[in-house]
């Protein structure tokens, strides 16, 4: 298909759904507000029961991008911005199934996502085109490195101003691959948290459209499209069992809603696959909630190498625990050794290159299927959601010296042979 | 003690519009408390029926998140500064 790098369409044909609080049931007109007035819960669009959708056929006749299931995303008309993103390969992974002890086992690669290599281009696209329907001519983020990135590319090619917020520790990659597309771009001392907790006064104060804030009803729903490529792409059926990253665990949370909606919608049939969340465990209050039950979620100073996980204290992480507790899924916490050993692993296995979330979702689904909570006869998916090259030093360190030679052959001849002597 | 308690305007909508207002009390449950008298509109949306915090408004006590410190039973001091934020935001 072709790309795009401005607005394509007028944007007097799109217009966002209005929206409902999660927690008490209010209604809200549609506009740049996540919060409910009533009880502060988190507002959801809404969408009419009664719209006409599409078919298998229809679908997959559609391009390929996250758009082709435009009905399930919170707009009346057509997209007119970041019309390429989405539609990522699933990759079927022998080696990894074996490693797994599962019947199959497939890769969900959204580390070539487009345009900046993780699944947040999916939910950037989502809040973006709600940026276009209320004429907002400034996005922004509070990021952990991926949604930084995809804010400042989306922000860029469509014309808008970005001002993005980051913690003063991200990885060089991750605030080079953001600040190359000349947003506003500001470091913050502190954790993620923090970062967090101040856009929540910015969005309050400037009224611009901070994607995982104020705009985060409507940037939410582009998480539920990886459940739907993955069941398209598996011939319209659905897997077993879904390994996942968490941070602010609004993927998981996605996941359990998109993949409810094709078995709404007739699309597939069977049962939502069992959601298993991954995090690291030196930020793991996801985890920590799944394992102890309840609903109260005990915030954590986090403390590892895996930043884009980095959330202490995840928004969505009672709903996400909700959604794999009701799945029949669980939770997994691994090590910062174990991630980098999961980073190695998930390329040897699947020739995918993931960053440090890709690393912690592979060891944690290895974890998870010794821990016999994967089962031999799962057909397994696992969510890899950025690309390595944001993250290499989580792994130089780790790899095997690489050997340097003359350019003769006898020195082939010598690695060959197992002696470099 | 006397501290300041700044709103987000989505809950000072019912505080008549006032963003920024002064609370006295101990700790920081008795300064919520101090609020819900002075303004009864916003009692309810700050703290349930039995006075304990809801699990989508997050207070932080001079920058930090009061949960670490004890949650409504933290103690506070003379200009003190607690800001109350929607925890529906990032990830």
């Amino acid at each position: 298909m072709t790309s795009t790098t401005a607005p394509v369409a007028s944007r007097a044909s799109l217009s966002a759904r209005p929206l409902r609080c999660r927690n008490c049931g209010a209604d809200r007109a549609a506009g740049p507000v996540s919060i409910c007035e009533q009880c502060l819960g988190p507002l959801d669009p809404v969408y009419e029961p009664r719209r006409r959708l599409p078919n298998r056929k229809a679908i997959a006749a559609r391009a390929p991008s996250l758009w082709r299931y435009k009905e399930w995303l919170p707009f009346d008309g057509d997209p007119v911005l970041s019309l390429d993103s989405g539609f990522t390969p699933l990759v079927e992974t022998p080696a990894l199934a074996r490693r797994l002890g599962v019947t199959r086992a497939w890769v969900k690669n959204d580390t070539v996502c487009h345009p900046s290599l993780s699944f947040k281009d999916r939910v950037v696209a989502a809040a973006i085109n709600a940026a276009a329907a209320f004429g907002l001519d400034t996005i922004g983020c509070a990021s952990t490195g991926n949604l930084a990135n995809a804010v400042a590319a989306h922000a860029a090619r469509a014309g808008l101003k970005a001002w993005i917020f980051i913690p003063d520790t991200l990885e060089a990659a991750k605030v080079i691959g953001a600040s190359v597309y000349g947003p506003r771009l500001v470091r913050v001392r502190g954790t993620y948290d923090d970062v967090n907790r101040l856009c929540a006064q910015v969005a309050d104060r400037f009224g611009w459209g901070i994607v995982n804030v104020n705009l985060r009803g409507y940037y939410g729903e582009g998480s539920k499209t990886v459940a739907y490529e993955i069941a398209e792409q598996l011939g319209w059926r659905l897997p077993t069992a879904v390994v996942a990253p968490m941070a602010g665990g609004s993927l998981v949370t996605k996941l359990h809603k998109g993949f409810g909606e094709f078995l709404d919608a007739g699309l597939v049939a069977g049962a939502v696959p069992r959601l298993y969340g991954a995090q690291a465990s030196g930020c793991a209050p996801i985890v920590r909630l799944v394992e102890r039950g309840g609903t109260q979620l005990e915030p954590e100073v986090p403390n590892t190498i895996c930043r884009s996980l980095a959330i202490g204290n995840p928004a969505d992480g009672p709903f996400a625990a909700r959604a794999m507790q009701q799945s029949g899924g669980w939770a997994a916490a691994v090590s910062d050794d174990a991630l980098v050993q999961g980073i190695r692993f998930l390329a040897e296995d699947a020739g995918v290159f993931a960053e440090t979330a890709g690393g912690v979702t592979a060891a944690a689904a290895l974890a998870l299927a010794r821990d016999g909570r994967l089962r031999p006869e799962d057909e397994v998916v696992l969510c890899i959601t950025g690309h390595g090259l944001k993250t290499l030093e989580a792994v130089s360190g780790a790899l095997p010296e690489v050997p340097l030679i003359a350019p003769r052959l006898k020195e082939v001849a010598a690695l060959v042979d197992g002696n470099d002597s | 003690m006397s501290i300041t308690v700044n709103l987000p305007s989505v809950l000072a909508t019912h505080a008549g519009g006032v963003r920024t207002l002064r609370a006295n009390g101990r700790t920081l449950g008795e300064a919520v408390a101090n609020v819900a008298a002075q303004y009864p509109a916003l009692g309810p949306r700050l703290r349930d029926k039995d006075g304990n915090p809801y699990p989508f408004v997050v207070f932080y006590l001079n920058d930090e998140d009061v949960r670490f410190r004890g949650g409504f039973a933290a103690p506070v001091q003379d200009g003190d500064e607690v800001t109350v934020i929607p925890a529906i935001a990032g990830g």
